[in-house]
């Protein structure tokens, strides 16, 4: 995963890492550790050896980034070049994770974006042909996907601050308009997902006819895993790039070919698994699909909860613990707006009070200090939203890059705004069981007819539409208005014993088998 | 006989932009098709919330080429399209600039109203801009229909006068609204002023199917093998 989401980024043309000036880079010097870092990657490439190439690329690439290559690029794929044959794919592999590791740790130019953008149409253009024939490890692919999204976005961020740009980054931006070009992006991944036949397969997988979730997308008839897969990670590269640009229904039409109430291939990388769940939830927000949102934040905040532990050592885990941070204020943000506190377990919820109890209080309020908190936390949340379109190039020349955030953040709160009455609404329903229009209308202090309105805004905004355009009550309380009385509904959560029942049966075998299995001296 | 061609060949081509849509959606060179497609939309009183977001989706992507009549026809017809939130989804996808203009201004304003339950402001709003709104056939009947959708999540018997307020028609064009009504989709006209709406989930919760116990056989099937 990436490192730096900061809407600041810097503009490449500030800092050194090219400049020798405090460490001295030479890209045609290779030393020792990176010549046998290639030979032996290319060897287990040719080998198929996808365990020995996961090593190589998860441990030892980051151990000697980390040790040798703190503040400078890796040496240059020409210098490379020669210890692996010159092998046409694995430069351009090797090219891959030579920007990926300058963008993290340095400022790449405009001129190192660009270059970036064009090996990324020879990777995808040879795949796509293909003429592949290697087997991946899904961490790589994965990271190749998600990477070429998040440089992407970068771009558009990086290319709409045009005020400090200078002449020379403008004439280059001006030649170079179709690098990173929104078209171009989604072209990429769209023709990945189709050439792939990717949604087939899970089709015909349901009928089971396939076996790729359950050989976790590899192939073992000889062929190659990288087209399928990258196929299917560009599902989720498609749930991305439409959530940075604001189009949620798209989104999540992107991503109906993957099934989040199972386990896949999405599962099996944690990056994939929460950029998915992620961008999934904050989409079903937009949609006013709380309960939706709910329920997979619960989810994935349990599954991280739990294995958090194991990927302490992982260069991701920063990354992980930020997502989990913000998928928190996101449920926090849902729960407001929508109180179901029966569908979040007893784990997350503790979590969710710990950090933001008060701000919920606060946030059912519904007044003026409520907007400023939903204001903080969907900012802190939200994804780095993008304007994908060319800047103008006349003067003068401004910064725009806040702009496509502001209309989302801006429409987000209009709509929190709508729900303003809700709550009071919502405190005298959870009191009485019935209670006539006459008497509501006093205690809210505002006349019958005023009453209604309110009472149909809240029957229209606790209703939700779901993928299949039909109609579901999010509403944790309700009512209906019979002659001049108002009858309170209340949902009592049902206690699912069919399902205790299951679960407890299975965990009995479990016990049962693992005493079976111990042998008595 | 040439309606009939004329209709299957409106099929036709509509077939046709929703496989552009599906298949071939990141192509600078559909927009013309999209912004037809939204003109049928509107003259066949037909509606495709994937086209148009797709044909928004283009303008953002190049803003010079953005018709300000064809996107006020899109927002017109997400308005009607409710309860569903197409017009919010339209708008995350328009740039603020935009917006504050008119006619986005007051479209925003109307879908305000109607989203917080306000139809006597909505009627009198929508009054003044009958020139607009006039432009996409069906409009009325649509944001009637919303309108009846609501209070029947809310009434089980509503007072006649709530009932014109929300859909705007009075006297003997109301008494035939409601026979209509009564014909097709169950109303009937009850004691003094209410009408009986029909009984659904939302305001019998006694018709609530409870979900509740239900175990799907998947589940039950991975216990065959303990069992067996």
């Amino acid at each position: 995963m990436s490192s730096s989401y900061d809407y600041d980024e810097a503009d490449g043309h500030g800092q050194m890492q090219l400049s020798q000036q405090d460490v001295a880079y030479d890209p045609n010097f290779v030393p020792d550790y990176v010549k046998s870092f290639v030979v032996h990657l290319y060897r287990y490439i040719r080998e198929k050896n996808v365990y020995e190439i996961h090593q190589m690329y998860e441990t030892s690439f980051h151990a000697l980034s980390d040790r040798y290559f703190k503040e400078t690029p890796w040496p240059s794929v020409d210098a490379v070049a020669h210890y692996v044959d010159n092998d046409h794919v694995f430069c351009l592999l090797y090219r891959e994770m030579w920007f990926r590791h300058l963008f993290a740790r340095l400022s790449p130019t405009l001129k190192q974006r660009i270059d970036s953008w064009d090996n990324y149409c020879s990777l995808f253009g040879v795949v796509l042909h293909g003429v592949v024939n290697m087997q991946l490890p899904n961490q790589w692919l994965w990271d190749m996907v998600d990477e070429f999204v998040y440089q992407f976005q970068s771009f558009c961020q990086y290319r709409a601050k045009m005020k400090n740009k200078t002449e020379q980054e403008i004439a280059l931006l001006g030649q170079y308009d179709k690098a990173w070009n929104v078209y171009g992006v989604l072209n990429y991944l769209q023709a990945l997902v189709e050439k792939s036949a990717i949604i087939q397969i899970l089709d015909r997988e349901k009928e089971g006819l396939e076996q790729f979730t359950a050989n976790d997308g590899y192939d073992y008839d000889g062929g190659s895993n990288v087209l399928k897969v990258l196929g299917y990670f560009s599902m989720v590269g498609l749930l991305r790039v439409h959530c940075l640009l604001g189009d949620y229904q798209t989104a999540l039409k992107c991503l109906q070919p993957i099934d989040t109430s199972q386990q896949g291939v999405y599962f099996i990388v944690i990056g994939s698994h929460i950029a998915t769940i992620y961008h999934y939830g904050f989409a079903c927000l937009m949609l006013r699909r709380y309960v939706d949102a709910i329920r997979e934040f619960n989810k994935i905040l349990l599954h991280i909860y739990m294995i958090k532990q194991y990927h302490q050592k992982s260069s991701q885990y920063e990354q992980i613990l930020k997502k989990n941070e913000q998928m928190y204020a996101l449920l926090a943000i849902c729960l407001s707006l929508c109180p179901q506190v029966n569908l979040v377990d007893e784990t997350v919820n503790s979590q969710l009070r710990e950090k933001y109890g008060e701000k919920m209080a606060r946030m059912q309020k519904f007044d003026e200090e409520a907007f400023a908190i939903y204001d903080e936390l969907f900012s802190y949340a939200c994804p780095k939203f993008i304007t994908p379109s060319a800047p103008s190039f006349d003067e003068p020349l401004v910064n725009y890059n806040q702009d496509a955030y502001r209309l989302q953040l801006k429409l987000f709160l209009y709509e929190v705004k709508q729900q303003q009455l809700l709550s009071g609404i919502r405190t005298f329903l959870k009191v009485y069981s019935s209670i006539s229009l006459a008497k509501l209308a006093n205690y809210m202090d505002v006349d019958e007819p005023t009453l209604r309105t309110i009472l149909l805004t809240y029957k229209h905004k606790t209703r939700a539409v779901d993928s299949d355009r039909k109609i579901i009550s999010n509403a944790d309380i309700d009512f209906y208005i019979e002659d001049d009385m108002i009858r309170v509904v209340e949902s009592k959560p049902v206690k699912r014993y069919g399902d205790i029942f299951l679960r407890q049966i299975i965990k009995l075998e479990g016990v049962m088998n693992n005493l079976d299995s111990i042998k008595l001296e | 006989m040439e309606r009939e061609m004329q209709k299957q060949q409106q099929e036709e081509s509509s077939y046709t932009v929703e496989q552009l849509v599906t298949f071939n959606p990141y192509n600078p060179d559909i927009l013309p098709d999209l912004e037809n497609y939204v003109n049928e939309q509107v003259s066949s009183q037909t509606y495709s919330l994937d086209a148009n977001l797709c044909l928004l989706r283009h303008y953002q992507f190049e803003p010079d080429r953005m018709s300000i009549q064809i996107v006020s026809h899109i927002l017109i017809k997400a308005l009607m399209a409710m309860p569903a939130p197409d017009f919010s989804l339209c708008l995350f996808l328009i740039p603020e600039k935009v917006q504050m203009e008119e006619p986005f201004k007051t479209l925003i304003v109307l879908s305000h109203y109607l989203e917080t339950g306000r139809f006597h402001q909505f009627w009198d709003e929508a009054a003044k801009s009958r020139r607009l709104l006039e432009a996409v056939p069906g409009f009325e009947q649509a944001i009637q229909a919303y309108a009846g959708h609501v209070l029947s999540l809310t009434y089980q018997k509503v007072p006649r006068a709530v009932l014109a307020e929300a859909i705007n028609i009075e006297g003997p064009s109301l008494d035939k609204f409601i026979e209509h009504q009564a014909v097709n989709s169950g109303w009937a006209l009850g004691k003094g002023q209410l009408i009986v709406i029909p009984k659904n989930e939302f305001n019998h919760p006694e018709l609530k199917k409870s979900g509740g116990d239900i175990v799907p056989l998947e589940h039950i099937a991975r216990i065959f093998p303990i069992l067996g």
